[in-house]
């Protein structure tokens, strides 16, 4: 009963993380401006990481943990970086 | 489901509720993102599940993997830490590089940058800065 539970609680998160995942796609595929695909690629790898976690929880190993850490640590470089070149127009002065 | 099936039923609920939640609050923060107004609208969206949602989906893989492998595993504390120092960080600065934006482009929508600060008035001798100079220069 509870793994049944467990098992189909995780299949919807997984489903709802795809949903969040696809809508930051859109934004940022269609984002009217710059900051909104960066904006969007931020949100994209934040619900990417949470997705690669379902992923572990699923499959009970943890070798999706060290994947999900890489995303989370790329994801802020990648940001600060592109937030950074929209102010200045360059990443490194 | 390999080894899910040994957990036993008081950490599986919590486990799926915490599941749950995060990716509901994932899923209403991306939908705001795609349905908000404006881009410093749409910037407050995301960190729904920046803050609360890989929160929970943290304490789920937490709770699971500690009652599976019987001992403390603590190691998803550092995407938290991750999660919470950099955020902030990331979200302020992108927002200040659209004001810049924005305001070098004449937009009417974002607040005009702030007056120049006041300049202090004269003192007699100069400005406590230049005294100060003075100072160092007699003592040299």
């Amino acid at each position: 009963m509870s793994t049944e539970l467990l098992s189909w609680s995780i299949l919807l998160a997984q489903i709802l993380l795809t949903l969040a995942m696809a809508c930051a796609a859109y934004r940022l595929l269609r984002g009217p401006r710059a900051q909104d695909r960066v904006l969007g690629l931020d949100t994209l790898y934040v619900n990417a990481t949470m997705l690669l976690l379902t992923f572990g929880i699923r499959t009970g190993s943890t070798l999706y943990f060290e994947a999900a850490l890489i995303i989370a640590l790329l994801g802020f470089v990648a940001t600060a970086a592109l937030a950074k070149f929209l102010m200045r127009g360059e990443v490194i002065e | 489901m390999t080894n899910a099936a040994d957990l036993p039923a008081w950490a599986a609920l919590p486990t799926a509720l915490l599941l749950l939640l995060g990716a509901g609050l994932a899923l209403t923060g991306s939908l705001g993102l795609l349905r908000l107004g404006s881009f410093y609208d749409r910037i407050h969206a995301p960190t729904l599940g920046t803050t609360m949602g890989i929160s929970c989906v943290l304490l789920a893989s937490m709770l699971f993997f500690s009652v599976l492998q019987t001992r403390l595993v603590l190691h998803e504390l550092l995407i938290a830490v991750l999660m919470a120092a950099t955020t902030p960080v990331t979200l302020m600065l992108l927002a200040r590089a659209a004001l810049y934006r924005d305001r070098s482009e004449g937009c009417d929508e974002v607040p005009p940058p702030p007056p120049p600060l006041p300049s202090p008035p004269d003192l007699p001798g100069g400005s406590p800065q230049t005294q100060v100079n003075a100072k160092v220069i007699e003592r040299t």
